[in-house]
């Protein structure tokens, strides 16, 4: 049986938020189509949108977490890069107090994920040190 | 539904038990379509089937059938989808043996959407709708009128606004050449915009749609900068068709122009230079 359908997502490279279609055939993902009648792309997308569907097999793509060990990056778990992340940022917090932490998000993210790292940063580490990309 | 959504519903269904599937619009999330393939397994989602808008169906025939060579698929197409699978089938993109055309003929309100001459299919044996007369394209008379210094000047400022997203080649039914010149850095510099005028990304892309083109607009629909270039396709047509007789997506066995050899002596009926 030939399987090709549309997936209909938001574009990740940028903040716009560009409508498009990822064309799936039998399961592997084909090509871009954009979306018309999408209130804010309306039927059009730019270079990166047209080529968004081409990073997620690239051989170049990371697919673990990278932790650096004496100078080289060494493939890790997402558990062991987490749970290295908390203990870091907790021994920061304890040592010179949660001001001295700053959290950066972006505008590429969704905003549930940039509401999310706010969470993070407010509540879990107790600052409101929280900005984004947009106003580097 | 419309009469006319019913009609093709039902010639759909004639068609599926027939085929591998069958390619349509399908209604996706908040109302946005996209092409689907329908298949005889699932009936049940041609509730989800829509007309409009119209999307670039023929390239998505010929990715499936690059993957699936000796499938035997149906199609729901227009006047212009029909002819973009004519010319994919004339420079051997599609195997035209083993698709089932489902003519849709467009509405009044559709063809002047897209100033379109021929809103009809001509080989589709099935066929949804009565067909209608073409409608006048204003926009490229008006152009066409114009001195050669007012067309200079409405190009060029047209051209300024180009932000090089390729959309214009990547939705084109007729862009299908496996190296492409608009990536030759020779010709297109990589990350310069505007581009230099008079603009060589779209010099070429005139040039290449010499007796290719066939009068979709898919590529004026996705242009983010609102570029009106099929009126400079269409106005090449109307050279081809004086100096060929040649008329994209029309007649099965006429050779296209790009294929043709001249014999001794038939440079001057084409009026071309010698």
């Amino acid at each position: 049986m030939i399987d090709y359908k549309n997936i209909l997502t938001t574009c990740p490279y940028c903040g716009t938020g560009c409508a498009l279609h990822l064309q799936v055939l039998d399961g592997a993902l084909v090509g871009v189509l954009p979306a018309k009648g999408h209130p804010i792309s309306e039927g059009g997308l730019c270079i990166k949108g047209w080529n968004a569907h081409a990073f997620v097999n690239h051989k170049d793509r990371l697919r673990t977490p990278l932790i650096r060990k004496d100078d080289k990056f060494v493939e890790a778990t997402w558990d062991e890069a987490l749970t290295l992340v908390a203990n870091k940022l907790t021994a920061v917090k304890s040592e010179s107090g949660a001001d001295s932490i700053g959290f950066l998000t972006s505008a590429k993210c969704t905003n549930e994920e940039n509401y999310l790292l706010q969470k993070l940063a407010r509540a879990v580490i107790g600052t409101n040190n929280i900005d984004h990309c947009a106003r580097l | 539904m419309t009469d006319r959504l019913i009609s093709l519903h039902e010639a759909i269904e004639q068609v599926l038990p027939l085929v591998e599937g069958v390619l349509a619009i399908k209604r996706g999330p908040g109302g946005i379509s996209a092409p689907y393939l329908f298949s005889s397994e699932h009936p049940e989602e041609l509730d989800l089937l829509v007309m409009w808008p119209k999307e670039p169906v023929p390239d998505t025939l010929r990715t499936i059938q690059h993957a699936h060579a000796d499938s035997k698929l149906a199609i729901v197409c227009r006047g212009c989808e029909e002819r973009g699978i004519v010319e994919m089938f004339k420079h051997s993109q599609l195997k035209w043996d083993n698709i089932t055309l489902i003519g849709l003929q467009c509405t009044q309100e559709e063809a002047e959407f897209c100033r379109c001459a021929k809103p009809y299919t001509v080989h589709a044996k099935t066929t949804v709708g009565d067909p209608i007369q073409g409608v006048p394209d204003t926009l490229t008379d008006k152009i066409a009128a114009m001195s050669l210094e007012e067309k200079r000047a409405f190009w060029m400022e047209e051209f300024q606004h180009c932000i090089k997203c390729y959309g214009c080649r990547n939705i084109c039914p007729q862009c299908f050449c496996n190296v492409c010149t608009l990536e030759d850095e020779k010709w297109v510099e990589t990350g310069r915009l505007p581009m230099p005028n008079p603009s060589m990304y779209h010099m070429i892309r005139a040039m290449h749609m010499t007796a290719k083109c066939v009068a979709c607009r898919e590529c004026e629909e996705t242009c983010p900068a609102g570029i009106p270039m099929a009126v400079q396709f269409r106005l090449i047509a109307r050279d081809v068709q004086e100096m060929f007789a040649y008329e994209t997506g029309a007649k099965l066995d006429q050779k296209p122009p790009q294929l043709l050899v001249l014999e001794e002596g038939e440079y001057e009926r084409t009026g071309l230079p010698h």
